[in-house]
């Protein structure tokens, strides 16, 4: 095997050759891009380097989370923008998950009218571009009448093309009180269902877990509200001039954006909702049934343990397409991270740094939402077996 | 290989997972599928028997209805009033602004622009012709009596008349540079160039995320994960302002060129996960059974494994390219003139700026045919590759 010739028989060799082989060329191609890129840079006397984070932006934002003023640096623009990303991506979750099961069990509804307008709905949404709606959302915000004439959805809440306003708790001592009592409340809930698990498993009997852990999450943030003086005080917007005066208020983009995006991965949701639901064999209810368990728990410990097994996984690219569409926040002016970096490129030219900021700041949110997804899955997948 | 059952009689796989192909059937036939079985024979013939059984069966499903009908009630009149009664069809926007529906008019005098952008008013039936050629061949390409080889022949005859037709310059067709070319072409065009390259491409990067070599096999790894964690946007802006930078000075490469690569090596890693899941798929035994024949790494891929695989995974394809089609619009944030932006300019006119309902609609419309369309087809593949493999 000492033979050079003959070595090269040997799979293992032939292995690393290729892989030597593939890296020098990867290394090549790489070492020409980035000398080219360098070269380019030089001619165009554009600066490269991180520096330019702690220079002065210039430029003001729409809205923000944070206090922020075009004199601050191009490093808090862009923490400003990941902030709005995340702000109207969690949003985006949130909502799009309610709507999307609501219209995948609606889907799948014995009612003949209610199950074609759940299939109306998956199949004209799915089948249009996000941009389009976003787009038309975006139109439709901006050609509400103005805040004189606003739309009151409901009471206290109104539209206009200034966005929207909604009336806001006023801030109270008692609140803080109360939202404490709910986390103990939370962890007292947990203890119980643990509890109640263990009882039932050494006992065979069963405990009142559901009762008792609504009214431990419930009573005693209750019962301090109640305590403090019950404060009910809301800041409700009012007409003053030509614009609304208090209250709590997004702007249009947000609004539309936050539709937008809803409304679309509402209508993947539902299908990964039906399918999953689907999954289950019919056997498994009639089983549940012919063990006397009532409709309510066959749903909640036969059905849904299983099904969400099936709706986890897609659920997760779900979630993270809503993230990365929320990027297309640039097209309508909502100033998201993909719109300040893109900003900032154009003003400092910094375009590579820009560029790839953007990139690994999208990879680290996508790696911890697949991430949070798959603990979550593992736990899913544990209770079945 | 695989046994063959008559379709009524496939046996019921096991596990819990059932196959797609039960959604499927749902998806097909619903009101069948939730119909209660007319046991008696006397509920079909009451009257009104039906919906008793589908609308009133329960107070919850009563009520719903009602709300049905009730929602039915305020957006079925307004909208078809606004929709047909009561819409101008033609004539100038004086008449559109006397009218109390939609304003068809823009579309009778803008849809040249919206379809073909701002390519010479007067060669226009060359994109026309473009379009037309490009959907015929998409349609039969659809057909399986016609998965043939001369199929990829005819394609690239396809492609090259296309490119004759657009650019010109030469058997008397005055030249048009790429840059005045829009809507529905461009988008045609981007979304079958970046699934026809990627496909490939995505196959080597599929293959490669399965590969022994730890080289190789981390840097597809790499590729996949990076470009399926971000969002095409940015994909496209790196394409639109980076590509430029990576060239040596004085080579330019065009705008459509730049989102076009931009677009396929985002569709290659999103394919090429499709393809690993049919390459998965395929029984071990397969595997064993070509090494036990002493075929090589290549002969086994190319005879044994890809056959097998691709055939698992055209429904994702069609899928995919669904995507691809609607994802075009995002060029329009790198300054291209597909589809989308060219029907936001139609509205952009002073004249017509109250209408961009309706050009939106008509251009969801568009969009709408053809997603609606191939994803029916999507579907259908999907019954038929159950039919035949599912053991």
């Amino acid at each position: 095997m000492t033979n050079p010739v003959q070595a090269l028989n040997s799979a293992r060799v032939r292995g690393w050759l290729y892989q030597a082989l593939f890296l020098a060329c990867a290394l090549a191609v790489a070492w020409y891009l980035v000398s080219n890129t360098l070269t380019n840079l030089a001619t165009r006397g554009v600066a490269t380097g991180f520096g330019f984070l702690e220079r002065e932006a210039g430029f003001e934002i729409g809205e923000s989370l944070l206090s922020y003023s075009a004199s601050d640096t191009y490093l808090k623009a862009l923490v400003v923008g990941l902030l709005n990303t995340l702000a109207v991506s969690a949003a985006g979750v949130v909502l799009a998950t309610v709507l999307g099961v609501l219209i995948g069990i609606a889907r799948l509804s014995s009612n003949w009218m209610v199950n074609r307008f759940a299939t109306l709905y998956v199949e004209t949404i799915r089948n249009v571009p996000l941009l389009l709606q976003l787009v038309v959302w975006y139109t439709i915000m901006n050609r509400l009448p103005s805040p004189r004439e606003a739309l009151e959805v409901v009471p206290g809440i109104f539209l206009s093309n200034r966005g929207m306003k909604f009336p806001v708790l006023v801030e109270h001592a008692g609140h803080g009180w109360a939202l404490l009592a709910l986390i103990a409340g939370i962890a007292a809930a947990v203890a119980i269902v643990r509890h109640g698990r263990r009882h039932r498993e050494a006992t065979g009997k069963p405990f009142p877990t559901l009762p008792a852990a609504i009214a431990a999450v419930l009573l005693p943030p209750a019962l301090v509200f109640v305590a403090t003086g019950a404060p009910l005080a809301f800041d409700v917007p009012v007409l003053s001039g030509f614009n609304f005066e208090g209250g709590g208020s997004v702007t249009p983009e947000f609004t539309a954006l936050l539709i937008g995006l809803s409304v679309y991965t509402a209508g993947f949701i539902a299908e990964i909702v039906r399918s999953g639901i689907l999954a289950v064999p019919h056997g498994q209810t009639e089983a549940g049934l012919a063990l006397g368990l009532s409709p309510g728990k066959i749903l909640r410990l036969i059905i849904l343990p299983q099904a969400l097994r099936v709706i986890v996984p897609p659920l997760t690219s779900q979630y993270l397409n809503l993230t990365k569409n929320s990027s297309l926040a640039v097209a309508i002016g909502y100033p998201d991270l993909v719109s300040v970096s893109n900003t900032s490129a154009n003003q400092t030219g910094q375009v590579v740094e820009a560029v790839a900021m953007m990139m690994v700041v999208y990879l680290i949110i996508s790696l911890s939402i697949s991430g949070f997804m798959n603990w979550y899955n593992r736990r899913v997948a544990l209770v079945t077996r | 290989m695989s046994k063959q059952f008559p379709a009524d009689q496939a046996p019921i796989p096991t596990g819990p997972v059932p196959p797609a192909h039960w959604a499927a059937s749902y998806e097909e036939e619903p009101t069948q599928a939730s119909t209660p079985p007319q046991a008696n024979g006397m509920t079909a013939l009451k009257p009104f028997g039906w919906a008793k059984d589908n609308l009133f069966n329960t107070p919850l499903n009563t009520v719903l209805t009602l709300a049905c009908l009730a929602l039915l009630w305020l957006v079925v009149p307004p909208a078809a009033n606004w929709l047909l009664l009561k819409a101008s069809w033609s004539g100038s926007s004086e008449a559109c602004r006397e009218a109390a529906g939609a304003c068809w008019s823009v579309i009778v005098v803008k849809h040249r622009l919206i379809f073909f952008g701002t390519y010479p008013y007067d060669e226009q039936w060359r994109p026309f012709l473009a379009c037309a050629l490009f959907v015929a061949m998409l349609g039969a390409s659809g057909v399986r009596a016609f998965w043939r080889p001369w199929l990829a022949v005819a394609w690239a005859l396809t492609l090259v008349g296309m490119g004759v037709l657009m650019w010109g310059g030469v058997a008397g067709l005055s030249y048009v540079p790429n840059d005045r070319w829009g809507g529905l072409p461009i988008t045609l065009m981007l979304s079958v160039f970046s699934i026809a390259i990627a496909f490939p491409l995505s196959i080597l990067l599929a293959l490669g995320r399965q590969s022994s070599l730890p080289a190789i096999r981390t840097f597809c790894v790499g590729f996949i994960e990076t470009m399926r964690g971000v969002p095409l946007v940015s994909v496209l802006f790196m394409a639109s302002v980076m590509f430029p930078l990576f060239l040596p000075e004085g080579v330019t490469v065009d705008k459509l060129l730049r989102a076009l690569a931009g677009m396929t090596l985002f569709t290659a890693a999103y394919l090429a996960e499709a393809v690993r899941g049919g390459l998965q798929a395929i029984p071990k035994g397969q595997y064993e059974a070509a090494d036990a024949l002493g075929l090589s790494y290549w002969q086994k891929t190319v005879l044994i494994v890809l056959p097998q695989a691709l055939r698992i995974v055209i429904p994702p394809i069609v899928n995919q390219f669904i995507s691809a089609f609607k994802d075009t619009s995002l060029v329009t944030i790198v300054g291209l003139y597909d589809l989308l932006t060219a029907a936001t300019v139609a509205t952009t006119d002073p004249e017509w700026r109250p209408y961009f309902a309706e050009v939106y609609v008509f251009a969801g419309l568009m969009f709408w045919i053809f997603c609606f369309s191939m994803s029916r087809y999507s579907q259908w593949l999907e019954r038929l590759a159950n039919r035949y493999t599912r053991r």
